[in-house]
């Protein structure tokens, strides 16, 4: 039994990872009223529930628009800055670096009050704007970062054979960089999407009359409405996550670049 | 052998403020191999990438066929590049990779495949066509490359140290290979090298360069045994170079009286031309190996180190032992400064 401490550790992390994932799938399977654990008998029709929702179905689309084109977004910016930071040798090239991983290091309460106070409100911005803005800046760290990491295994002069064969400088990105780091860019994408979709703190501030993320709009219900839909709306979208690390994780390897 | 089909005039090449080639005039005739030679920043890998359009020089021209193409951009002049890692695609197929730059010519699809098939033929790799590079050794990588640069035809091939990366015995191979595949597609070819018996044993003429400077062009029998330099001498495996003052040598550690008169700024001998045993000098063997078909000794002497190679017949010196030898004016080379 020398192994004893180590099974411990092992078993309190797998509690503490996993716990609260089981903990949520099996309230939201109650057929009981109250959101409670262990549940009240079991049933699905909390799972159903869900999708009778109105306000659900519309955070759900918001949320789902703010994490594709907020993500593809980040990455439109994030991969020529990466290109750029890579390959070349530019003055203050750090401080570029530090302000992009900004919006990591500043506490998204803040930059959700800073949007709301100097865009939505002196500019007149719709908070879906502002929305958008403050999720696509705040997945341009992890898409920069990422793909930053798999371009760095690239070697320039790959590009310089492409350009004697006969490319320009802009077909030797298509035809040779990005190939050679899609990986890395659907990485970026995953990564991005799933921190964007379960974003809380900036999107506190920015939600209007119909306008909240899925989050937002959870938490919103659960003041008004403790019955177990919550649960069993969380244990879907933790099952959606799970799905497509999975499927990325299939396709490429997802964990070689996280 | 014709006209030039690279002609670099007045080439001046710059990084920021450091001018790396300064006026450099160079031929390089058509069908020839020719090896840009010289020690790590003697900007022999500078001129290459001007010449393959990688780099813009500070001033002057560079002419291919006649025409000037200091403007032209890379992906217009014709070139092929072989690069010291090979920079092939790692995402292609073997077969792709070679038929990379036909596809951006567009050719009929039938023609790029018979045309990339001839040319991985060529090197040897038939039957590798679906493998990616990762799946194929350093000297297969090697000659992908090559395949990938040839079958666009070039004008002009470049190949930047391209035996560096391989083991003695692949080095060997890839040497005889590349003079093959000169000989069957009469490609002029120009190879960067720091390693001189590379240059010697592959180049037809070679381009000894220091500080960006041509130090001397030759060929290889010339350069080996005619070095006109100082710094061209010991490229060349002279070992022992001394400054002559009236008719003594001189180095850091003194002087040495010689028995002849010595009408040259300066004066090599290579260790196979310095004999042990006899002669008016004397030195202490300070290190003794054998060489299989002589053995070489290290000698400390008036002038300091003197390398001198003895025949194996001849009767061994220890280590510690004093032993006369010569510096025969017979086996000296005159050098410039």
């Amino acid at each position: 039994m020398r192994n004893l401490p180590i099974w411990i550790i092992l078993g309190l992390t797998l509690t503490f990872m996993i716990g609260p994932f089981i903990i949520i799938i099996f309230a939201g399977a109650s057929a009981g009223d109250a959101l409670a654990f262990p549940p009240d008998g079991l049933s699905l029709k909390w799972y159903l529930k869900v999708f009778t929702i109105e306000s659900f179905r519309e955070s759900f689309l918001l949320s789902m628009f703010l994490a594709i084109f907020g993500t593809l977004t980040a990455l439109l910016l994030g991969i020529p800055a990466a290109y750029a930071l890579n390959r070349y040798k530019l003055p203050g090239d750090e401080a570029i670096r530090t302000i992009v991983a900004a919006p990591i290091i500043v506490p998204g309460i803040i930059v959700g009050l800073a949007l709301l106070r100097y865009l939505v409100v002196p500019l007149d911005f719709t908070v879906t704007m502002a929305l958008f803005l403050a999720h696509t800046a705040l997945v341009l760290p992890y898409a920069v970062r990422v793909v930053s990491s798999s371009m760095n295994n690239l070697r320039a002069d790959m590009e310089e054979a492409a350009v004697l064969l006969g490319c320009t400088r802009m077909q030797a990105f298509t035809k040779v960089v990005l190939p050679n780091i899609r990986g890395g860019v659907l990485a970026a994408f995953i990564l991005g999407f799933v921190t964007s979709f379960n974003q809380v703190p900036v999107s506190l501030f920015l939600s209007g009359p119909g306008v909240k993320t899925l989050p937002i709009d959870m938490l919103a219900y659960m003041e008004i409405t403790y019955d177990p839909s919550v649960a069993a709306l969380s244990a879907l979208l933790a099952f959606m996550s799970l799905a497509i690390v999975f499927v990325a994780e299939r396709l490429l390897g997802f964990s070689r670049y996280v | 052998m014709s006209d030039a089909i690279v002609r670099l005039s007045k080439l001046t090449l710059s990084y920021g403020k450091t001018i790396a080639v300064p006026d450099l005039d160079l031929d390089i005739m058509e069908g020839e191999l020719i090896a840009l030679l010289g020690p790590s920043g003697c900007g022999k890998t500078t001129t290459m990438r001007a010449i393959a359009g990688l780099l813009t020089p500070t001033s002057g021209t560079v002419e291919i066929n006649g025409r000037d193409v200091t403007r032209i951009a890379a992906n217009k002049r014709g070139i092929g590049l072989v690069f010291q890692s090979y920079a092939l695609f790692p995402h292609l197929s073997a077969f792709e990779n070679v038929a990379f730059g036909l596809r951006l010519k567009r050719m009929p699809e039938a023609e790029i495949k018979s045309r990339t098939d001839a040319g991985i033929a060529t090197v040897g790799l038939s039957g590798f066509e679906a493998r990616k590079p990762a799946e194929m050794s350093g000297g297969q990588q090697q000659r992908l490359a090559l395949a990938r640069s040839l079958v666009m035809e070039p004008k002009v091939l470049l190949l930047d140290e391209p035996l560096s990366n391989l083991d003695a015995r692949l080095r060997l191979e890839m040497r005889t290979e590349l003079q093959r595949v000169q000989k069957e597609t009469g490609v002029t070819m120009v190879f960067v090298t720091h390693d001189q018996a590379e240059a010697l044993a592959l180049a037809d003429r070679i381009v000894l360069m220091k500080d960006g400077k041509i130090e001397q062009l030759g060929t290889p029998s010339e350069l080996y045994a005619e070095p006109a330099t100082a710094f061209a001498a010991e490229f060349m495996g002279f070992e022992n170079i001394f400054r002559v003052e009236g008719d003594s040598l001189v180095s850091k550690s003194g002087r040495l009286q010689l028995t002849y008169e010595a009408d040259a700024p300066m004066l090599g001998w290579r260790p196979s031309g310095v004999p042990v045993g006899s002669g008016p000098h004397n030195g202490r063997v300070l290190a003794s190996s054998f060489a299989g078909g002589h053995r070489e000794y290290v000698l400390d002497s008036a002038l300091g180190q003197i390398k001198a190679d003895a025949p194996i017949e001849t009767a061994e010196v220890q280590i510690g032992e004093t032993v006369p030898f010569d510096l025969p004016k017979a086996t000296a080379r005159r050098l410039a400064a």
